[in-house]
């Protein structure tokens, strides 16, 4: 279980209110209005962010102190989730070492998780050679090989058409069903939610609510969602 | 705590830069220590002080005056071979002074191609040693980088502005008034204390066209007190003064000025509804590039015989020569890289600060605190060439901080959260996402540090012996001994190195570099 305890997450005068609880396995949207706090909820959660009060656990592991690449997290951002200097392989190896020098038994998994996600016999490609989905592919395949509990995804698929990105988000809901990773994305648009989430979390006023079933939560929006939705 | 993690830390940086502050300051502390106050200054070291002075401000005056024109009619006019002629302002920052002196010497010396015409008809042949030879090397070095800060200043002004004033029917000198003379009021003071702070520190121009009594800069004096006299005390206390003077200006010049970017986007050519006089703009860009060429075209011609039948000695020193310039950018790279590493991350003024120390110092005085420091340990003229690869990388490193800089930054705020949640970190994140993605502004640094390690001609000729010479210093014995063919050949040889170890290091840095 993921558990934010009355944590409080400030980014120069805004501050955002968090007190709420993600069972594993579990996959979660975050909604709200633009400038609500989504993102700075994720960085939190994902160490980017220092919170000024509370703490966060998972698995009664306590987080709060821990440096971003200590975390159980794997996370996604809006955009530059590639080393465009480096191959999709190496890329994808990254998650392995943090240097990229791998045994052979690691470069199998690195080939394996590249033939997971569609891209097999591309790994040889730098990220200027690839599309925009096969990038975000090769984003996958290396959280795939990470391995951590948690996947936070920033709108990761903003850029690409929305079939593609309907496309990504089966492929995410997939692997990580077979994978029982935790996760939690940031959505704009509902049908997103509706799409891969059960429960969703409502980022809105100053504060993030506890999950909701995501159906009742976009049926039934309270206000200040009702607003942004239209 | 999370909110300042970093991928790289800036403790390698902070050593590098506390490295440079006391190469620095460590040997101006030895050179105020040793200064003697009562020694006086002498009526010599007052002409020195003031001929520094006077050639500095004409310098810029003339530079600045002249640039104006040049790079008005650069900005609003577009011709084949504009881009070409835009890159070419750049060279003369890598161009060994020693080699753009001779080439001066084969147009405008005594038995040069001016006279040469003068004499033919029946004048008598141009002087070119004094004050006005020194101002014209400086002109000849500092109209390029003039017209670049100028052209940049036009460039800058938004096209919109332009539009708006044809709409109004503003042409000529009220458009001059209205949109020009604004940005020039903003720019040239700049200009010319960048200009004025490079002059003062001027050394191998009046070595070569200066000297005597009445055309001797301070630098040159200091040069003199150690060579002739060997009087350590009065070298000190003419290095002081010198500091002084350079520090001053260099404050001024970086209050003034808002630095040039360097290269990017100065050969666009802005959309202007003012026709001008296209006549008037040509003239000036035809005359700027001739006097630009002419000198360097010059080099060539009288090289050309000269390269292939080239004195062992100077061949040897060519050797020299490489192996200082390419010490010199491997210890410039191992302290600006930590450096620029250190200011990405976070704010740090006192690496920012001892990055620009070197600006503020000149070479020989330097040389003159490094000097009195070896002395009671051994011989300085054994560390000629350590010592000489050392103040080189100094006097990049401010240049070359600019250009790694904004990279690393730029690095740090793209790849730095990616980085940090893969737990690349410190040494791992420098090398395998730092330096890759900074590889051409490396390159580029490497080669402008390489360049004018190659082409330096000032602390070498403090604690060098007979015996051992880099090529600008064997290029310049050449010339005492009158061997102008040698010294010829040498020059052309010189040009070439510098160009090919400049153009290997930028290209080598480009290549292959994604964006």
């Amino acid at each position: 279980m993921l558990k934010l305890d009355t944590c409080t997450i400030s980014n120069g005068a805004f501050h955002l209110q968090a007190d709420l609880s993600v069972d594993a396995g579990n996959s979660v949207a975050v909604i709200g209005p633009s400038g609500a706090g989504k993102s700075t909820l994720l960085e939190a959660i994902a160490g980017f962010r220092e919170i000024s009060a509370g703490s966060i656990y998972w698995q009664q592991q306590d987080l709060t102190k821990l440096a971003p690449g200590k975390r159980p997290i794997a996370m996604l951002f809006q955009d530059g989730n590639l080393f465009p200097h480096l191959t999709a392989e190496q890329n994808v190896a990254l998650g392995l070492h943090p240097s990229g020098k791998l045994s052979h038994t690691e470069q199998d998994q690195v080939q394996a998780a590249l033939e997971r996600v569609g891209l097999a016999g591309m790994g040889a490609r730098k990220p200027a050679e690839l599309s925009g989905g096969q990038q975000s592919r090769v984003a996958l395949a290396r959280v795939l090989v990470q391995h951590r509990d948690l996947l936070l995804l920033d709108e990761p698929f903003a850029a690409l058409g929305p079939a593609l990105k309907a496309e990504m988000l089966d492929l995410v809901a997939e692997l990580a069903a077979e994978t029982g990773t935790t996760l939690l994305m940031v959505s704009h648009d509902p049908q997103d939610a509706r799409r891969i989430t059960r429960q969703a979390i409502l980022v809105a006023d100053g504060r993030a609510h506890p999950p909701a079933e995501t159906e009742d939560l976009l049926d039934n929006p309270p206000p200040a969602l009702r607003q942004y939705l239209g | 705590m999370a909110r300042s993690a970093q991928p790289v830390s800036s403790l390698p940086g902070v050593a590098a830069a506390l490295l440079v502050a006391a190469l620095i300051l460590g040997t101006l502390a030895a050179v105020a220590l040793r200064a003697e106050a009562g020694h006086g200054f002498s009526s010599s070291d007052w002409a020195a002080l003031k001929f520094t002075l006077t050639q500095a401000v004409l310098s810029a005056v003339i530079s600045v005056a002249l640039a104006v024109p040049v790079a008005r009619a650069l900005a609003r006019r577009r011709f084949p071979g504009r881009s070409l002629l835009i890159a070419l302002l750049g060279a003369p920052f890598i161009l060994p002074v020693i080699v753009a002196i001779l080439g001066l010497l084969q147009v405008f010396g005594r038995s040069g191609w001016i006279s040469d015409v003068l004499v033919y008809f029946g004048a008598s042949p141009i002087r070119i040693y004094g004050l006005h030879g020194v101002v014209l090397a400086h002109v000849f070095f500092n109209l390029p980088l003039a017209t670049r800060l100028i052209l940049q200043g036009w460039q800058e002004v938004p096209s919109e502005r332009f539009r708006l004033a044809a709409q109004m029917g503003c042409d000529g000198w009220s458009l001059f008034r209205l949109i020009e003379l604004p940005m020039l009021a903003r720019i040239l003071p700049g200009a010319l204390a960048v200009i004025f702070a490079i002059c003062l520190t001027s050394f191998a121009v009046a070595l070569t066209l200066g000297g005597g009594p009445r055309a001797t800069t301070i630098e040159l004096a200091i040069y003199q007190a150690f060579t002739y006299d060997f009087d350590l005390g009065r070298a000190a206390l003419l290095s002081a003064v010198q500091l002084a003077l350079t520090a001053a200006a260099a404050f001024a010049a970086l209050r003034l000025s808002r630095g040039e970017g360097f290269g990017a986007g100065l050969d666009r050519a802005i959309q202007r509804w003012d026709g001008g006089t296209p006549v008037v703009d040509t003239i000036w860009i035809v005359l700027a590039a001739v006097f630009l060429l002419l000198p360097l075209s010059a080099v060539v011609l009288s090289g050309i015989s000269g390269l292939f039948e080239l004195p062992v000695i100077v061949l040897k020193s060519a050797l020299i020569s490489i192996g200082v310039a390419s010490a010199s950018t491997v210890i410039l790279l191992l302290l600006a890289l930590p450096m620029a590493a250190a200011v990405a991350v976070r704010r740090h003024g006192m690496v920012e600060v001892s990055g620009i120390l070197g600006l503020a110092a000149s070479p020989l005085v330097i040389g003159t605190g490094l000097f009195i420091i070896i002395r009671p340990w051994a011989n300085p003229s054994d560390l000629a060439l350590p010592v000489t690869a050392l103040v080189n990388a100094a006097m990049a490193l401010p240049f070359a901080l600019r250009i790694l800089v904004p990279a690393a930054r730029e690095t740090v705020s793209r790849h730095g959260r990616l980085a940090l949640s893969l737990n690349m970190e410190g040494w791992v994140f420098f090398t395998r996402v730092l330096i890759p993605r900074m590889r051409p502004q490396i390159g580029f640094a490497a080669g402008l540090a390489a360049a004018l390690s190659m082409g330096d001609l000032g602390v070498i000729a403090l604690f060098a012996d007979p015996e051992i010479a880099t090529l600008p210093l064997q290029i310049y014995r050449l010339m005492g001994a009158y061997k102008m063919e040698a010294a010829a050949g040498g020059a052309l040889l010189l040009l070439m190195l510098s160009l090919a170890l400049f153009w290997l290091l930028d290209r080598g840095g480009r290549w292959h570099a994604e964006a």
